[in-house]
């Protein structure tokens, strides 16, 4: 048999957290080790899949392939499975943990046992989301990546936790329950057609659903699933979500939940209800400029750090919603590449905030000045992340936001035009922060502010930072493996849009 | 086998790398090797630049590139170009460097942020060699958007004070705004033409550039000006660059002088195919530059400090060159003497602009102010600046045999014979003005006995070797490219010209007209500053131009403006959008929903009391009334 790449990636986390359940209380240092290795070990694998992942034109859609029946009835197996996307979000995912577990091994004080566990578990189903090619599972994990949350914000959140708890709770949980109608529809609808229930998204994606069926559905997992991305308007449990998190929660939930939902937009929506796609992306398009333009406008003009990058994530997040309402390759690929990059451009952001506030015990901008001066350190890494937010060439984030520029232009001009223009908000509210925050004259009040000196400080940024520039200079590679999966995808819609147009016309 | 421009490009990157990994603690080290990573650009340059001047003017373009982004529908490819508007560049950029490298290590000295400032330097030699070598639009867009980079940490060098903090953010949005229009303009273009390659562009347009509609074209290539307009700080884009003199003077000289804020002229260099099917935006180009060549001259007689009249100069100066690349009358005769002349006044003034700021820095240096009014009597301690200094002004005046009299010579020229009158007399009129000021400059500053009690002293050779370098190109660059060398090669525009007209006439009644008209201006100025020592307060441009002075003395009220729309537009809409998320979204939307689910919980509750009583009560009601209603 041959070596179970994916469970291992998936399971080591959980693995990880079964073991810092049973460690005794007070091993702190214990708990640490614990999931900086099993992160660690499945970063690795990560990478390793990466690599091994097979580009060629001949090769399968879906690699590592893992596949055990379960409960047989109902159709539902144990199925994994990797294509060109899920690859790069599993890469993204592998490293956002491993950083953020460096970051909180001095960032937690309390508790930790249960944090990492609640952390550790969290990631488990954030892989499950993107390895599975089992809807059931698929669903299933969602839920799991989404439910630490709870716990983890409530409890070691700040200002104004219970309400963003709650908040999130609601929003992602009814937006999952939407999504579930549609799927529970397309999982009979799929049962009638073959003649047998499956959950098996191979075979879900290539049963031919009526145009009206998918047209009538699409919105629902659209919707549902968009609120985690978060599209506007249903943004608002996010950036407080973010406000009230701890460091690493934060970097996960920017960096990684957010992507879920724009995965499963592509895996589902798009994959399974191509026809659907084609009605409705023009409405995603239309929303995403307000998550650009607005969010951005909104993130000028908050004061608190974690508010403004919280608001910049979701205006970012508009870029990923327009390159995938292009429904073509380059905009998708373009899409897919802003999320590996968004994510982990806001890892930084927010792990370099919450190193600042761990510190400060404040959070907002006005309160601080000619920073770089006393963590000079920090300040360099918080000018990148700015530039790469900011959409500078040289980082990851440029070249996934060109290619979404190139795509839309020729669909949806106005758009594009409002995009470019989020360019500039975002590089006003950044290079502002910079100013206020990090130049001008040194405030003594944080003369006594410890940069990051220690290799276990430095190393969550560097890493981070290299990444960025590796993807930013030279993206060929990554692209060349996320258009493997981008690729058979686009066909389908594009056969899809086809059939609408030969049906029309023969009407 | 790797083209050795590939190594033209990334030497500089390897060096800032370098001094950003490793040596960063030790200065001396740091700042050799940022020389060296502008210094072996320059040799291997060398290279290439003898096989131009060997070819006679038939020089074939040579591309190394390299797939950067390959999807369906999508192929980006990044790489070097070598041909003659990128040699000349290359040469420019490393040669004025290299000078410029060697002098801020002296004049750099004891700074804290030593390795900081050379780590960026490099940065910036590498993205401006990027912009040099591009094969593509996007490519150059890519280290357009670099250079700003480099040049906004360039200018926040000193982030402790605030005018400097604020500085760089001002040039960094003033070119972002520009390079909205940049990055339309080179979509537009794509969708138009089919492709970012501009040897494939030149090709596409030039065998069926008639079948695309002109108003496409047009849009394209002003939007790409946009860009042009931002980074060589065109009116109204040009609010940025006398700011930018907050950083060190090295980088006035480097970035802000020589060679950063002619990429525009070369962008247009690289856009003229496009640009001579669009007549409407190339006639855009020439008034823009024509405009900003006068504007910014005459916000140059009312200024204090050295290095914004200096800085204001190189706007005019930039205004010139853009103005040059613009005058070709398309619809008669189609002649493109300015495309040569401009590239030729880029060159000329890069020599003598930065010869004239790192006048300044090495004076700033000895004197420890920019005031004008407090230097004077330099040419007792300082001989050495002095004179080099005076070499660049008489170039900057246009007085001939200097290097800048032959370049703006050949732009007036230009002008005049395709029919651009006004913009004839405004370029004379800025020819008249430069002079003028300059020569207040070199009066006020230079000259007579010493205004304060400064003491000055001569700059180390590591500081003056470079201006003695730079004051005989400045002496020399305009004859050599005038008439070229014997034997050796014709004459500047035998290699750099658009079109199959290389040389255009020599205009000897305007070179007699411009002399004079040069000589007139330094005459007046000698005989208003010169002629015997005034106070700040005597100056009599104050009383002549009483209350337009003050206008000058704010730049025409710019900034102001510009401040006005940012303060009371920009903020406020997203004022009125924060109002909205947090009382429409959150507070009505968001909440008012929490809130009528949990008002409705509220009422329902009060079904499901647990009392049997009550219940019992609803029961006995629902039967009678569906009895009741049975039976009626």
């Amino acid at each position: 048999m041959k070596f179970p790449l994916l469970s291992a990636i998936m399971f080591l986390p959980l693995i990880g957290a079964l073991i810092i359940s049973v460690l005794p209380r007070g091993n702190r240092m214990g708990v640490r080790w614990v999931s900086v290795i099993t992160t660690g070990i499945s970063l690795v694998l990560s990478i390793y899949m990466t690599i091994a992942y097979d580009t060629s034109a001949g090769a399968d859609q879906y690699q590592f392939v893992e596949q055990i029946p379960w409960v047989e009835t109902l159709g539902v197996q144990y199925h994994l499975g990797v294509d060109g996307i899920s690859v790069s979000m599993v890469l993204l995912t592998s490293f956002v943990i491993f950083t953020g577990c460096l970051v909180s091994w001095v960032s937690i004080k309390e508790r930790d046992k249960e944090f990492f566990f609640f952390l550790l578990v969290l990631v488990f189903g954030v892989h499950g989301v993107f390895m599975s090619l089992d809807l059931l599972f698929f669903y299933l994990y969602y839920e799991l990546a989404v439910i630490p949350m709870y716990p983890l914000l409530g409890i070691w959140g700040s200002a104004n936790r219970e309400y963003a708890t709650m908040k999130l709770m609601i929003y992602l949980t009814f937006g999952s329950l939407i999504a579930l109608v549609a799927l529970l529809a397309m999982y009979f609808f799929a049962g009638e057609v073959n003649g047998s229930l499956t959950f098996d998204m191979t075979v879900l994606a290539n049963t031919p659903y009526t145009a009206e069926f998918q047209k009538f559905f699409f919105p629902f997992m659209l919707f549902g699933f968009a609120a985690l991305i978060p599209m506007m308007p249903f943004h608002s449990w996010s950036p407080a979500g973010h406000a009230a998190a701890p460091t690493a929660v934060s970097m996960l939930h920017a960096g990684v939940l957010m992507k879920l939902g724009a995965y499963a937009v592509i895996r589902i929506c798009l994959d399974m209800f191509p026809a659907g796609a084609q009605v409705w992306m023009p409405v995603v398009a239309f929303l995403c400029v307000l998550n650009m333009v607005f969010g951005g406008l909104v993130a000028m003009n908050r004061k608190d750090f974690k508010f403004m990058i919280g608001y910049s994530s979701s205006s970012h997040m508009g870029y990923v919603l327009l390159g995938l309402a292009c429904v073509n390759v380059v905009g998708i690929n373009g899409a897919v590449l802003v999320m590996f990059a968004h994510g982990i451009m806001t890892a930084l952001a927010f792990s370099l905030i919450g190193f600042i506030y761990d510190r400060a015990h404040t959070r907002m901008i006005y309160d601080f000045s000619g920073l770089a001066k006393h963590i000079p350190f920090v300040g360099v890494c918080f000018c990148i992340m700015a530039f790469a937010s900011a959409g500078l060439p040289g980082f990851a984030n440029f070249v996934g936001e060109l290619m979404v520029f190139i795509a839309a232009f020729q669909i949806y001009p106005v758009a594009t035009v409002a995009a470019v223009f989020g360019v500039i908000i975002t590089a006003t509210y950044m290079l502002r922060s910079i100013r206020d925050a990090f130049f001008g004259t040194p405030d003594p009040r944080w003369a006594g502010l410890e940069d990051a000196h220690t290799f276990l400080h430095r190393a969550p940024y560097v890493i981070l930072i290299t990444i960025l520039l590796v993807v930013g200079f030279y993206p060929f590679p990554l692209l060349e493996i996320i258009n493997t999966g981008v690729e058979p995808l686009v066909d389908k819609l594009n056969n899809a849009a086809e059939l609408m147009r030969t049906a029309q016309l023969s009407r | 086998m790797i083209h050795y421009s590939w190594f033209i490009l990334f030497i500089p990157l390897i060096s800032c790398l370098t001094i950003v990994l490793l040596t960063r603690k030790y200065k001396d080290l740091s700042s050799y090797i940022s020389i060296a990573g502008v210094a072996i650009p320059f040799i291997l340059t060398l290279k290439p630049f003898f096989a131009l001047l060997g070819s006679h003017g038939h020089f074939e373009p040579i591309e190394s590139t390299l797939v950067w982004i390959d999807v369906p529908g999508l192929t980006v490819k990044m790489g070097t170009l070598i041909d003659p508007l990128s040699i000349l560049m290359l040469m420019v950029v490393t040669g004025v460097g290299t000078l410029i490298h060697m002098f801020a290590r002296g004049y750099m000295h004891g700074e804290e942020g030593f390795s900081r400032f050379f780590a960026c330097l490099s940065l910036f030699i590498f993205s401006m060699l990027g912009i040099v070598l591009s094969t593509n639009y996007l490519q150059i867009f890519i280290f357009w958007e670099l250079v700003g980079v480099a040049s906004y940490l360039l200018i926040g060098y000193y982030y402790e004070k605030e005018s400097a903090a604020e500085a760089s953010v001002k040039a960094f949005m003033t070119n972002k705004v520009g390079d909205f229009g940049f990055i339309l303009g080179i979509l537009v273009l794509y969708y138009t033409v089919g492709s970012f390659n501009f040897y494939e562009i030149q090709d596409i347009l030039a065998t069926n550039g008639a079948t695309y509609a002109t108003g496409t074209l047009t849009i394209a290539a002003l939007l790409i000006f946009a860009g042009a307009m931002g980074k060589s700080a065109q009116v109204p884009l040009h609010v940025w660059l006398p700011d930018a003199m907050e950083g060190p003077t090295p980088v006035s000289a480097l970035i802000h002088a020589a060679t950063m804020v002619v990429a525009g002229v070369y962008l247009v260099a690289r856009t003229y195919p496009l640009l001579v099917l669009a007549p409407a935006a190339m006639e855009t180009v020439a008034y823009v530059g024509g405009i900003t060549a006068i504007f910014a001259a005459t916000i140059a007689l009312a200024q204090n400090d050295i290095k914004r009249i200096l800085a204001f100069s190189t706007l005019s100066q930039i205004g010139y060159m853009i103005m040059a690349m613009g005058v070709v009358n398309l619809a008669t005769a189609e002649v493109y003497t300015g495309y040569s002349a401009s590239m030729f006044h880029v060159t000329t003034h890069a020599f003598f602009k930065a010869l004239l700021f790192l006048g300044s820095g090495s004076v700033i240096h000895a004197v420890h102010s920019q005031d004008i009014w407090d230097m004077g009597g330099l040419k007792k301690y300082m001989p050495i600046t002095y004179w080099t200094f005076f070499i660049g002004y008489l170039a900057l005046a246009g007085l001939p045999p200097f290097a800048g009299f032959w370049s703006k010579d050949l732009i007036l020229g230009a002008a005049h014979e395709n029919g651009f009158h006004i913009l004839f007399y405004l370029g004379t009129i800025a020819a008249f003005l430069t002079p003028f000021y300059m020569s207040r400059l070199w009066f006020v500053a230079f000259t007579g006995p010493k205004r304060t009690d400064h003491h000055a002293h001569e700059s180390p050779l590591i500081m003056t070797f470079p201006l003695m370098v730079l004051a005989v190109l400045a002496v020399i660059s305009g004859v050599i490219g005038e008439f070229g060398i014997p034997g050796v090669y014709h004459g500047f525009s035998s290699f750099i010209h658009y079109g199959s007209d290389p040389h255009g006439p020599l205009h000897l009644d305007i070179m007699i007209q411009s002399t004079i008209i040069a000589a007139l201006g330094l005459f007046l100025g000698w005989w208003v500053y010169g002629r015997k020592q005034i106070t700040e307060s005597e100056d009599p441009m104050k009383r002549w131009l009483s209350g337009f002075y003050k206008v000058l003395e704010n730049k025409y009220y710019f900034d102001e403006l510009y401040f006005w729309f940012i303060r009371n537009v920009y903020n406020r809409i997203s004022a009125f959008c924060n109002w909205c998320e947090v009382n429409l979204v959150i507070g009505f939307g968001v909440n008012g929903i929490a809130y009528l689910t949990r008002q409705s919980g509220a009422v329902l509750r009060l079904s499901q009391t647990g009392k049997v009583q009550s219940y019992a009560f609803i029961f006995v009601l629902g039967v009678t009334s569906i009895v009741f209603l049975s039976v009626f």
